[in-house]
């Protein structure tokens, strides 16, 4: 498995995105750090970015990396290798590779401005994100055997997950602003693993009280040991559950 | 060694194989032929765990090969058509496959030699031709030193060079008792090769015989006219066969 992973990296690193995405994060970030003196801001203004763009490079280089690598994936089946191995090396390999640009390519500019404890917490939600779309893009790719179609899901899952989910949450607080909703758009919230992210990042950065009432429960919450416990949890199930989906159904394609 | 039973795929609704029953020995070597979407690279690919039956069961050495994948390390594949990545680099190529099966260590690399593949070591796997890609093949087939060798179509894009050193390389190692199963259209080339005939129509096998049998059954001196006969006698269509 290391030996595949191996190869599965130099052919990430071949295709020479992957470092393209890190020398733009890197770029973003510096451009942010010069306009605002305030690292509170940047961060603000980068978590957007992150929010964004993350989840979009992740699903959509995962699915055309897998569409890339089918001819090295038929060579490596006609070998004494196990798909189950064969799958986890080219997650291992998408994975760390774009979770490695996006710490570089935030961190790196962070740590010249001096603000390298502010982005923390915001390069861990970051290398989750990635993580977990980079799963989803498997699965997009497990789903269908043509490329086209695969990134279409690709796409209607990122829309799905930093669009649409929050449209139809919005709607049903609207709709549901009678009763109390704090529960409900809890266990909502927990349902998105992008907003997730975003609940976390505001929390750690004690801005809550801006957004109300529900900020503050969300503080309650997420704020306790057991809420940070919960938000780590979830998004770990975030990661694992589309990656094992993927794999039961890499196991049974034909190739 | 090789035993298939009741094996069945289907593509959506299309049965590909349908109930085959089949069993290759040691020593032997099969000639599986059969016209277009009859489903002989079906049948290769189960075997090699690509394509996973729907029913049935397939066994090599006594062992059921389902989610199983050290069987693989006995055999040799080369594909009709080989897909490699396209970036990479013929030596690359060669000792990538060599790093992941670090447990050979002699391995077979004459017919990197005797096709002339060495001067085109630095090309990227795009810019070769079919032909020169099918010599790739071959020669990883036969890199590890397999007791199984599965050959999809061998002769298919080679040119007549080639195809006699494939030959030769074929006989030479038939010598030492191992399994080949090959598949072709252009049955001339398996003439001297061939020691079994197992014809594949619409998904099941039709015939399956020693090719002494079949000659004498057919009263024909020639393989492939005596497959000719056979499929005009049992009404098995098939256009693509190339008969002298």
């Amino acid at each position: 498995m290391t030996r595949m992973l191996k190869y599965v990296l130099q052919d990430v690193l071949r295709a020479r995105f992957v470092l393209f995405y890190m020398v733009f994060m890197m770029a973003v970030t510096t451009i942010l750090f010069q306009l605002d003196s305030d690292p509170a801001k940047v961060v603000m203004s980068l978590l957007n970015v992150v929010l964004l763009v993350v989840p979009l490079v992740s699903i959509v280089f995962t699915t055309i990396h897998y569409f890339n690598s089918y001819e090295f994936i038929l060579l490596l089946m006609a070998q004494p290798i196990n798909r189950k191995s064969v799958f986890l090396s080219q997650y291992a390999g998408v994975a760390s590779s774009l979770c490695l640009s996006l710490l570089i390519g935030i961190g790196l500019p962070a740590l010249a401005f001096g603000a390298a404890t502010q982005v923390l917490p915001l390069i861990n939600v970051g290398l989750f994100l990635t993580c977990i779309f980079v799963s989803l893009g498997f699965l997009a790719s497990s789903l269908t055997r043509d490329k086209a179609k695969a990134i279409g899901i690709a796409l209607l899952f990122w829309f799905y997950f930093t669009l649409i989910y929050d449209g139809i949450l919005l709607w049903v607080i609207y709709a549901f602003n009678d009763y109390p909703l704090e529960t409900p758009t809890l266990i909502l919230t927990s349902l998105n693993p992008v907003d997730l992210a975003r609940i976390m990042m505001l929390l750690s950065m004690d801005i809550s009280a801006l957004m109300g009432y529900t900020g503050a429960f969300f503080k309650d919450f997420f704020g306790s040991g057991f809420g940070i416990l919960f938000s780590f949890a979830m998004m770990g199930l975030w990661v694992m559950w589309p990656l094992l989906l993927a794999l039961r159904r890499f196991k049974k394609n034909d190739l | 060694m090789i035993s298939l039973q009741k094996v069945t795929k289907f593509y959506g609704r299309l049965k590909t194989l349908s109930e085959v029953e089949l069993e290759m020995k040691a020593g032997h070597c099969y000639a599986l032929l059969g016209p277009n979407g009859s489903g002989k690279t079906t049948l290769i690919k189960s075997v090699l765990g690509m394509v996973i039956p729907d029913s049935g069961e397939i066994r090599i050495n006594n062992q059921n090969v389902a989610g199983q994948y050290l069987y693989r390390k006995q055999i040799g594949y080369m594909p009709q058509i080989g897909q490699y990545p396209a970036n990479l680099r013929m030596a690359q190529l060669f000792e990538m496959m060599k790093g992941l099966r670090p447990d050979v260590k002699n391995t077979d690399e004459e017919l990197i030699d005797s096709f002339g593949l060495r001067p085109l070591m630095d090309k990227r796997m795009y810019s070769l031709s079919g032909g020169t890609r099918q010599k790739v093949s071959a020669a990883l087939a036969f890199l590890f030193r397999p007791f199984i060798y599965i050959l999809d179509e061998p002769t298919a894009g080679l040119d007549p060079v080639a195809v006699e050193v494939l030959k030769e390389k074929l006989i030479r190692e038939k010598k030492s008792g191992k399994l080949f199963i090959i598949t072709s259209h252009i049955l001339n080339d398996l003439e001297d090769i061939v020691t079994d005939m197992v014809y594949l129509f619409e998904g099941s096998i039709r015939y399956n015989s020693a090719i002494e049998d079949l000659k004498t059954e057919t009263r024909e001196s020639s393989f492939a006219k005596a497959i000719a006969v056979l499929i005009k006698n049992q009404d098995l269509q098939i256009k693509e066969l190339v008969t002298p």
